[in-house]
């Protein structure tokens, strides 16, 4: 029986490899998601069996935004860690981009070479997640934050929080589960969990914001109905929360950041209190929601029983997912990509913006791609209007230029708004009009990001700080 | 032109799904521009309407849950002073779920049916949870050229005798996918729609309607000045051709 099912196993594991090996030969993008396709067809549940080949399990990370940077920290910390990973880094975070990712890393039999030193590090879609952790019975399984994002595909913020509850209450008790204590829609989560939680949060109230932001999704409590209450607002609805009605609240954290430092042009510095002691830590990234990101992957490294050294190390050593946030220098100017895709990411990236000194020269893509969201109405939840007074250069582009310059103009922001479509004389102009030796921040939606990095890695120079370590 | 206007958004932190913010800015800055003040108030759960306090009332979309929440509240506490509102002429516009409570009730796919507020003659049902969602760009005629909008629904909306449809269907689904129809308007002053994506910025035109019906009711025989509505209307032009345009699907 075994024997026949390792052949079965070996003969999907062949045939996917050859479907991926065509279908980048043919030019249908990297071959990601197709073998995985494939493979299912040929041995059903084919991903659980692979990774129940991995030595040391596998991690889930999941949530509205940030798991493509948590997972591949996560990554590093593991590589430094002396872990072999297997991970979904292209950001196919459904089943059959796991699947491929798994059929990737084996040989033509099926087998991982080292596989006692394999994890899997696996970024899941929201409402992929119950089935990936039923599949790929994961060790820890990590949430991020939970926003509106493309209410087209997943329906409302409330369905995929329903879908998270009964797939975290169905974990077995052995399975870590770590959380964002800050986020009342993740923190609520511990309520279903049967094993042990790790909770992550930041303390440093210098953090905090004036007031909660439009965008902000989680004000309500689900027990009683009452308005949230916060001492502190970091971002959107994520802060220092307590329902004044029936006094549910933010959970004490295990994994704490204590001190914030950010600085412009400096990686960010953190104070962390740990489980596993306090020490600090310096991530090559800008903006709070980063800070976030590293808590999570620390929180990981933690429920792995990675050591300290090795965390540090990891952390130090990162470069952000290409086109999420990345620099370059182009033609004489410091050219700044970050992805943002739904309205509490695009305030974080303002934010930040807003947080360095001088005149700032943008350029923004929108684009309705299925990966961006069909519908963009989404853009006016965020806050532009921070950027009055601040912007010398405001160019909009992609599909829904014309949105996006509308958008721009009612956020009154001095600058007048102009359209260029097509992506390449956009960034042609933009540069154009970008003093040199100035900054030009580029902020794309996902599928303008990679015709953006496309273009940008033809025509410029990361510098040494960003490289790939 | 020196005059003053006073706008009720109903629920805006529980009813603020698709950019619905737009529409406020909207009409704060056209009117703004042409020297009229726009004072806009935010009404919450128990907070009371007084009909005789504005000349515009907007509310917008939600999740079913905080949805079920504000049927309650809006029977419990503006019912009565939206019937008020309307009948003395206070324009009223109501996207997405803020269109389906104002209407007589909606049924949803699954547990009780919500008793509406009754402002349209108007019905809506979620024929259950295997039934496609209406989710898309779209298109519609009505008396004042085309409106373009994004629609994301469950719900099927039919209108009773006593209602008009606010316009007809050129690309997407509308009330019910089925009759072609759009929306609705009550007596003259009382607008619904599925329309979002902002409604508002994208259909300037529709918008100086509002306004225009809002100052005649205050200040007699008004004219609004034009404005520049270049962008406006190029990001208008450009939300009608995709809308014709059938998306490609899978093409990544
Ligand atoms: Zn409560």
């Amino acid at each position: 029986m075994s024997a026949i099912l390792g052949l079965r196993t070996a003969a999907a594991v062949t045939t996917a490899k050859l479907v991926a090996a065509l279908s980048r030969r043919l030019g249908f993008g990297g071959g990601t998601a197709l073998p995985g396709l494939v493979a299912d067809a040929v041995v059903p549940r084919l991903a659980t069996r692979l990774a129940a080949r991995l030595g040391h399990g596998s991690v889930l990370i999941t949530g509205t935004n940030g798991k493509t940077t948590t997972a591949r920290l996560v990554r590093n910390v593991a590589q430094a860690a002396g872990y072999r990973p297997v991970h979904n880094h292209s950001g196919s975070n459904l089943m059959r981009g796991i699947t491929a990712c798994l059929i990737e890393a084996t040989d033509a039999r099926g087998q991982f070479p080292q596989p006692e030193r394999r994890l899997g590090i696996f970024e899941v879609d929201e409402a992929t997640l119950p089935e990936a952790a039923v599949a790929l019975s994961p060790r820890v399984v990590a949430f991020t934050n939970l926003f509106r994002d493309q209410l087209d595909r997943y329906g409302e913020v409330d369905s995929v929080a329903a879908l998270w509850r009964p797939a975290v209450a169905s974990l077995p008790p052995t399975i870590t589960v770590v959380l964002n204590a800050d986020d009342p829609g993740v923190a609520g989560l511990a309520d279903a969990c049967r094993g042990s939680v790790l909770f992550y949060a930041v303390s440093d109230i210098s953090c905090a914001v004036d007031q909660i932001e439009h965008a902000a999704d989680a004000r309500w409590c689900p027990s009683c109905g009452r308005e949230y209450s916060y001492s502190a607002v970091f971002y959107g609805h994520v802060g220092q929360w307590v329902c004044p009605g029936c006094g549910r609240g933010r959970p004490a954290a295990d994994i704490e950041a204590t001190r914030v430092k950010q600085s412009p042009d400096q990686p960010l510095r953190l104070a962390l209190a740990t489980p596993s002691g306090q020490f600090d830590l310096s991530l090559p990234l800008m903006g709070l929601y980063n800070v976030y990101n590293a808590l999570a992957a620390v929180s990981v490294a933690v429920a792995l029983g990675v050591p300290v050294d090795a965390i540090r190390e990891g952390v130090a050593s990162f470069t952000a997912a290409f086109g999420r946030q990345e620099r370059m220098t182009v033609r004489g100017r410091e050219v700044h990509t970050i992805l943002a895709k739904n309205p509490a990411g695009l305030n974080q990236v303002l934010r930040a913006i807003s947080a360095e000194e001088g005149p700032k020269n943008l350029l923004f893509f929108l684009n309705d791609d299925i990966a961006d969201g069909r519908d963009v109405s989404w853009i006016w939840d965020v806050d532009f209007e921070m950027l009055a007074g601040q912007a010398a250069l405001l160019l909009a582009s992609g599909r829904r230029a014309a949105d996006m310059a509308l958008r721009l103009k009612y956020a009154d922001i001095d600058a007048d708004p102009a359209i260029e479509e097509d992506t390449e004389s956009a960034l042609e102009k933009a540069l154009a009009l970008t003093p040199e030796g100035e900054r030009l921040y580029v902020i794309p939606t996902y599928t303008a990001m990679l015709h953006v990095r496309k273009l940008l890695a033809r025509w410029g120079q990361r510098p040494p700080f960003w490289e790939e370590g | 032109m020196e005059a003053a206007l006073r706008l009720a958004h109903l629920y805006p932190k529980l009813m603020n799904l698709y950019g619905d913010r737009g529409n406020i800015l909207s009409l704060r800055r056209r009117c703004q521009q042409r020297g009229i003040t726009l004072a806009v108030d935010e009404l919450e759960l128990g907070d009371a309407l007084d009909p005789a306090a504005y000349d515009l009332v907007f509310i917008g979309g939600a999740q079913d849950r905080e949805q079920q929440r504000v049927a309650v509240d809006l029977l419990g506490t503006k019912a009565e002073a939206l019937h008020q509102a309307v009948e003395q002429g206070v324009v009223l516009l109501a996207v997405c779920g803020g269109y389906q409570l104002l209407g007589r009730y909606y049924r949803p796919a699954a547990g009780e049916e919500l008793a509406g507020v009754g402002i349209f003659d108007a019905w809506t049902v979620h024929p259950g949870p295997a039934a496609k969602r209406f989710i898309g760009n779209v298109v519609v005629r009505w008396r004042g050229g085309t409106l373009v909008g994004f629609e994301n629904h469950g719900g099927r909306t039919y209108l009773g005798p006593s209602a008009r449809p606010l316009a007809t269907v050129i690309a997407g689904f509308g009330n019910n996918g089925r009759d072609g129809s759009e929306g609705v308007v009550q007596g003259e002053n009382a607008f619904g729609t599925y329309l979002h994506g902002s409604l508002l910025p994208k259909n300037p035109r529709f918008a100086d309607h509002l306004i225009a019906q809002a100052l005649r009711r205050r200040y007699g025989d008004v004219e609004l000045e034009p404005l520049d509505d270049v962008l406006e209307e190029r990001a208008h032009a450009e939300a009608v051709r995709l809308a014709k345009k059938k998306p490609i699907f899978g093409r990544r």
